[in-house]
């Protein structure tokens, strides 16, 4: 507070210190740089050494990337963090647009079911995904109903694929409000005479989806297709609950970023392989962003 | 702008109140009924899907020993509801200790994130000196790196400094979230000149502008970044679990990872944990719905 200790008649000229505006910026720049860009910079040396947790470990070169190229748990990984994207991205992009169209009206009550449906974004991954391992469970409810109606019983978190895909419709349940209230935002400003000029033309729901909301929301789809696509790539949590800390029967539900946590992390971490991995999560990540993007782009010309 | 300001049109419309069910849309025109019942029973549907499996735990975690949870078909409310299930997390692992763990994390969260995100925000937006792009271009930088990805790194830092394993080192890394310095930044900007410039001619100094005149105004961005602090820092999940390593210093996430880990077959137990975690942000998001719906709409921009 050196500032306000200036005496009246400087006070015109030295009102702004010019240390003051570093002062404001400090605590944000010290924390971004300290445990975010530092830890960024150091991911990018380290997977060029075979630092180990507590082992300071030396430059190797590409060793590591070379030693990925033959790690069959590498492969699984990427495989599954890709047919996460494939599988979770489409049904984000729609879903939600269907979800903000009923309840786009404003009839009665229909702020309770707003607030209703956002409700699973509010609540930690951990409780979602327990509540949806307990849902699906051999004995749990989803397995009575299908039972009752005759269906039978699915083991649901037994089979590799399945357990692949019940997470994924976790992650979709769990997406479904966020990406509702984004569409609601752009849903508000399509103009309404749109609507009403395609009504008069005789086009049906359907068709006057496809060629008046989807169009208007375009940019709208582009950036929740962005978002969840990162998002996506980047899943642990969902997967590390419902298939376990080991990634399912034999791993092969393991994620990319559940991989680099049991590489990374313990007192035998190997920091340094642990980081090559990371360092694909980064590009994938980049990649994906610069496709949606050109995408938008293509379609836009 | 609020996301919701801009999605509810006009309140209750006077419709509602009419003896027949005629019933218009926020144009005026009539909705017919069959498609009103339509939409009614999608709701319905989208509901029971969304909240029936909050439901659903915690009807679990009301059910007693001697309640068969498994039946088929399923029984949805329990014959004799009972706090046993709650009693019985609290014997088995330290979940009050956990929850004051997040608590503490969260509410910390939230005043650094406050406090931080403001100062920065409005060395971005307010204050002329060399370097302000710099400093901008870095928040920005600093945002588009996927955390996921670095955590490791996060975590050998953590043990370089000697905060492993502490709650401390739990909240640091997202205690000031370059996200939240960018909404401040925004929030000040679209604020009008004139009313600092005439603090600014009355000899009010940075801090005195900053405290009485700027930040009042940005009220409601504050309570977003509040609110947003506060979920995120009780939900996360994957930092702690990388964190953590002594079971005293847990939180609720972790806690209950922990004990799904070891009483899996204990489903009344975990539900009854579930519901300890999840209910004190359901009241939240019950009473400032307002602030969540509109951070989704200015938190989305970040793309």
């Amino acid at each position: 507070m050196a500032s306000t200790a200036v005496s009246s008649g400087a006070r015109r000229i030295r009102r702004q210190l010019p240390t003051s505006p570093w002062l404001f910026a400090a605590p944000g720049l010290l924390i971004a740089g300290a445990f975010i860009l530092y830890p960024f910079v150091s991911t990018l040396v380290n997977a060029f050494t075979d630092r180990r947790t507590l082992v300071p470990g030396e430059f190797v070169g590409l060793a590591n990337f070379r030693e990925l190229l033959h790690d069959d748990m590498f492969w699984i990984g990427l495989r599954n963090s890709s047919l996460y994207v494939l599988g979770v991205v489409p049904a984000l992009v729609l879903l939600p647009l269907l979800l903000a169209l009923l309840v786009h009206k404003s009839i009665p009550g229909i702020t309770f079911f707003r607030s209703a449906f956002y409700t699973p974004v509010v609540a930690s991954i951990v409780v979602v995904g327990l509540i949806w391992v307990w849902m699906l469970d051999e004995r749990g409810l989803v397995n009575s109903l299908l039972e009752t109606v005759g269906v039978g019983r699915i083991g649901f978190l037994s089979d590799q694929w399945l357990i692949l895909l019940s997470a994924m419709a976790v992650t979709v349940w769990k997406g479904l409000g966020y990406y509702m209230i984004i569409y609601l935002a752009a849903l508000a400003n399509v103009p309404r005479e749109l609507h009403e000029a395609a009504a008069v033309d005789g086009a049906g729901p359907v068709r006057r989806f496809l060629s008046v909301t989807v169009p208007a929301v375009r940019s709208t789809m582009v950036l929740v297709a962005a978002l969840a696509s990162v998002a996506a790539f980047k899943v642990f949590s969902e997967v590390y609950l419902m298939a376990g800390p080991s990634g399912g029967p034999a791993g092969e539900d393991t994620t990319l970023v559940m991989l680099v946590q049991r590489t990374g992390t313990g007192l035998t971490g190997r920091v340094g392989y642990a980081s090559a991995i990371s360092v694909v999560v980064f590009a994938v990540t980049l990649v994906l962003m610069l496709l949606v993007l050109r995408a938008d782009r293509k379609e836009e010309s | 702008m609020s996301v919701l300001e801009k999605v509810r049109p006009a309140p209750q419309q006077p419709a509602a109140t009419a003896r027949e069910p005629r019933i218009t849309d926020e144009n005026g025109r009539r909705i017919r009924v069959w498609e009103l019942v339509l939409r009614y029973l999608l709701l319905l549907g989208v509901l029971a899907l969304t909240v029936g499996p909050f439901l659903w735990q915690l009807s679990t975690s009301l059910k007693g020993p001697t309640e068969d949870i498994f039946s088929s078909p399923p029984r949805f409310l329990p014959s004799d509801p009972t706090p046993h299930n709650y009693e019985r997390v609290a014997e088995t692992i330290p979940v009050w200790d956990y929850a004051l763990n997040s608590l503490k994390v969260a509410l910390a969260n939230v005043v650094t994130n406050c406090v931080g995100a403001a100062l920065a925000g409005y060395a971005l937006a307010r204050l002329r000196y060399r370097g302000r792009r710099v400093a901008t271009l870095v928040f920005i930088l600093t945002m588009l790196v996927p955390v996921e990805g670095i955590i490791i790194a996060q975590f050998t830092t953590m043990r370089e400094l000697g905060l492993n394993n502490t709650l401390i080192g739990v909240l640091l890394p997202g205690c000031v979230s370059a996200l939240n310095v960018l909404l401040m930044r925004n929030a000040f900007l679209n604020l009008p000149y004139e009313i600092e410039e005439a603090a600014y001619v009355d000899g009010a100094n940075v801090w005195q502008r900053f405290l009485r005149i700027a930040l009042p105004a940005v009220k409601g961005t504050l309570a977003v970044v509040a609110i947003f602090a506060f979920m995120g820092a009780w939900d996360d999940f994957l930092w702690p679990l990388i964190v953590l390593s002594d079971p005293a210093n847990f939180t609720l996430t972790i806690g209950l990872n922990y004990l799904h880990g070891t009483f899996a077959n204990d489903e009344r137990l975990v539900a009854a944990g579930t519901i300890i975690a999840v209910a004190p942000l359901i009241v939240l998001f019950a009473c400032l719905q307002r602030y969540f719906f509109r951070g989704v709409g200015e938190g989305a921009v970040k793309g």
